[in-house]
């Protein structure tokens, strides 16, 4: 066979799937997307103990066949044979949480019924002992019809046992006890199978109902989550200082090297002024992202997001969303990416599109480069009381502005473009489980190298593009290099549109390459400073501040944040929310709306603070 | 009774659903989940703002959290048993 055959895991939500891929295929995993939708798929190879390598997918959880949501679709597709370009698995492995049977095998019941060939992992029976369960996975093989093996995962616990199994899976034909079943009665087979597989059944441990009834307690839970996400947000910026100054000092030493060892000339200011300040500026900010999606996992990891969003719900319901629509919009706070590939588990199609429409209103890690060095440069560092420093409260209220707005817009939007009948919420909270380390771990690099991939490919082929702009034509002695060049030119353009909003020349210079991302923004800044300034050993990095403070006044500097609040530059986003809604409608209507509320907030920041005498 | 005037703590089996009042994917999601005809259930949790939004309900050996306006649809009877 030219192709390795193709194994695909399976089951509910919450059965400990990733975890168990995790074990089977270790790091070397792809991510990409199922083409036309944006639910990952997650790949990777396993080798059986044959020898023989198969490619292993980990299908998104689902409760049935019968989709009720953009990932079950996929789940149900995939399985049949019916997702485009993608060939039908050859063996499927039914994942079950062994504490939740009587829930699991109504799904097992109907991918099982396919007839194609499969084994059943019977994962987490350590959980199961842990709550008092003795389970006899013979009594499972007899009724289902294939092999079942208990596993567990995050201990590589049965994973070799599993490995023989799906290597001498094969077709079957199921009995009519599959066939056939109405849901209600396979449900109640479930129930009859479940009871017959629990050989003995001591007093549950409900560890996790006594920590709801902490962290889900009326008043206590909401207070829990705020100090939470408090904690998140002071780790992100005060852990990641360390690390991210490390990093700094890192792209400026190499910045000297390159500069000390290379002779003068347009190449080595290529290398200097626009790959090493360009990508240096913007790589630094990873610290900050680890930190988040270090968080955001084992919130996810441990089960208490879905607690979060059960506390958010009541909230979200007030601006027409639901608790659901939480998740999203906390990831979107590392990135909007990522955010809004965690819509795929709305099921509500207008909720859904309110939510991804509304994301890129969430700070993302890609606004702090900017923030933080237009903070720095014009916000004094000076305590305002009680230990809380102006230029902390400054990015706080920048974040509580993309929250109000994205309120505010999700309001308008559920009862115009969006309208429909009031969205639901219903969602399994998960049992508690500590994160595991290695399962964190391989989250973690996932997404940092995503990052740094983008600042590989796109921010430096942005930067790069941006220095050539910037220093051809070559200036005349006695011109500006800036007023010559071509991006200077274009920029003249475009500063027509901004001036009204109190933006120059140089602003409207960096605001044309950030719409590929908005840390480019300060790269460009930079890069064009450097262009700029005739002093050969200059570090922009260190300099940028006080270039900036020369020639902004205080309200541009405002404007420029409230700018960056609303504005959609993200090539990145507007690809996937073309991806995510199938077509130009929506990404060109987030364009146009998030635009008009950028240019709106920059111009009332501006005159307001210029009639307050700023 | 309908569920979601069900005291915390109290045990119901679901008589009834009026799955006509529900949209066709919450139907079949809080079927998939084992909120159907005969099921026990309890309610575990409730939001504390807007009278006691969305609510937390124990089935079998899953939290599954609802909006009040699902549980509004199910009918239970009370069972005089206080654990599931």
């Amino acid at each position: 066979m030219s192709r390795p055959r193709k194994v695909a895991l399976v089951g509910n939500p919450n059965a400990g799937k990733s975890a168990l891929f995790n074990a089977l295929t270790g790091a070397r995993q792809k991510i990409a997307n199922y083409p036309g939708v944006t639910v990952e798929r997650k790949s990777g190879r396993f080798i059986l103990p044959t020898g023989e390598p198969v490619e292993m997918t980990d299908l998104p959880g689902a409760y049935g066949l019968d989709p009720t949501s953009p990932d079950e679709e996929v789940t149900s597709k995939v399985i049949s044979g019916r997702f485009p370009g993608e060939a039908a698995p050859d063996v499927l492995v039914v994942v079950l949480d062994a504490s939740n049977l009587e829930q699991h095998l109504v799904f097992a019941q109907e991918v099982l019924a396919l007839g194609k060939p499969a084994v059943v992992a019977l994962n987490m029976v350590d959980l199961a002992e842990r709550d008092g369960l003795t389970l006899d996975p013979g009594v499972l093989e007899e009724e289902l019809g294939v092999r079942v093996v208990p596993t567990v995962a995050v201990r590589r616990r049965g994973l070799s046992e599993l490995g023989e199994a799906i290597a001498a899976a094969e077709a079957r034909h199921p009995g009519p006890g599959l066939t056939n079943l109405k849901p209600t009665e396979r449900r109640v087979a479930a129930h009859a199978m479940a009871d017959a597989a629990i050989l003995s059944e001591s007093k549950r441990h409900r560890l996790h109902a006594r920590l709801d009834r902490v962290l889900l307690n009326p008043w206590l839970g909401p207070v829990i989550l705020l100090v939470l996400l408090f904690v998140v947000f002071q780790a992100v910026f005060a852990w990641a200082t360390p690390f991210a100054d490390a990093l700094d000092a890192g792209v400026g030493w190499l910045h000297d090297g390159v500069k000390a060892v290379m002779p003068a000339g347009l190449v080595r200011d290529l290398i200097t002024d626009g790959i090493i300040a360009g990508v240096g500026a913007v790589v630094v900010f990873l610290p900050q992202i680890v930190i988040l999606f270090a968080f955001i996992l084992a919130m996810e990891a441990s089960g208490y997001m879905a607690r979060a969003a059960f506390l958010m719900d009541r909230l979200m319901a007030h601006v027409g969303l639901s608790g659901r629509s939480f998740i999203p919009l906390l990831s979107s706070f590392a990135c909007a990416i990522p955010g809004i590939m965690a819509t795929r588990s709305i099921s509500d199609p207008k909720d859904r599109l309110t939510t991804i429409l509304i994301a890129p209103m969430m700070t993302c890690s890609a606004r702090l480069p900017v923030y933080a060095v237009i903070i720095a440069a014009f916000i004094p560092n000076t305590n305002v009381g009680g230990g809380v420093g102006l230029q902390g409260l400054v990015l706080f209220a920048l974040y509580v502005a993309g929250v109000l707005g994205a309120m505010l817009v999700a309001l308008i939007l559920r009862r115009s473009v969006t309208k429909g009948a009031a969205s639901g919420f219903i969602m399994e909270l998960p049992k508690y489980q500590l994160p595991r380390l290695k399962d964190m771990a391989i989250g973690l690099w996932q997404r940092a190298w995503i990052f740094l991939r983008r600042a590989g490919t796109i921010i430096f082929t942005v930067t790069v593009v941006l220095w050539v702009l910037l220093n051809f034509p070559q200036a005349k002695p006695g011109e500006s290099q800036v007023d010559a060049s071509i991006a200077g030119k274009l920029a003249n353009g475009l500063s027509v549109v901004v001036e009204p909003i109190g933006f120059n020349r140089d602003m409207a210079l960096a605001l044309i390459p950030a719409m590929a991302a908005r840390e480019v923004a300060v790269s460009s800044l930079a890069t064009t400073y450097a262009v700029d300034a005739s002093d050969d050993d200059d570090r922009q990095a260190a300099e940028l501040g006080d270039q900036l403070k020369s020639r902004w006044t205080l309200p541009m500097a405002l404007a420029f944040l409230a700018w960056f609040v609303f504005a959609p530059q993200c090539m990145s986003t507007i690809a996937v929310t073309r991806r995510e809604t199938n077509g130009w409608k929506w990404p060109a209507f987030m364009l146009a709306y998030l635009f008009g509320l950028a240019y709106a907030a920059a111009g009332l920041t501006y005159w307001i603070a210029v009639s307050a005498g700023l | 009774m309908t569920l979601d005037v069900l005291p915390i703590g109290k045990t119901a089996r679901i008589v009834a659903v009026d799955w006509a009042a529900l949209v066709p994917e919450e139907a079949r999601r809080l079927r998939a989940l084992g909120l159907e005809e005969g099921a026990r259930v309890a309610v575990a949790h409730r939001g504390v703002l807007g009278g006691g939004d969305p609510i937390a309900l124990a089935v079998g050996r899953m939290t599954i959290a609802v909006r009040r306006a699902h549980a509004a649809a199910i009918d239970v009877e009370l069972l005089e048993r206080v654990d599931i």
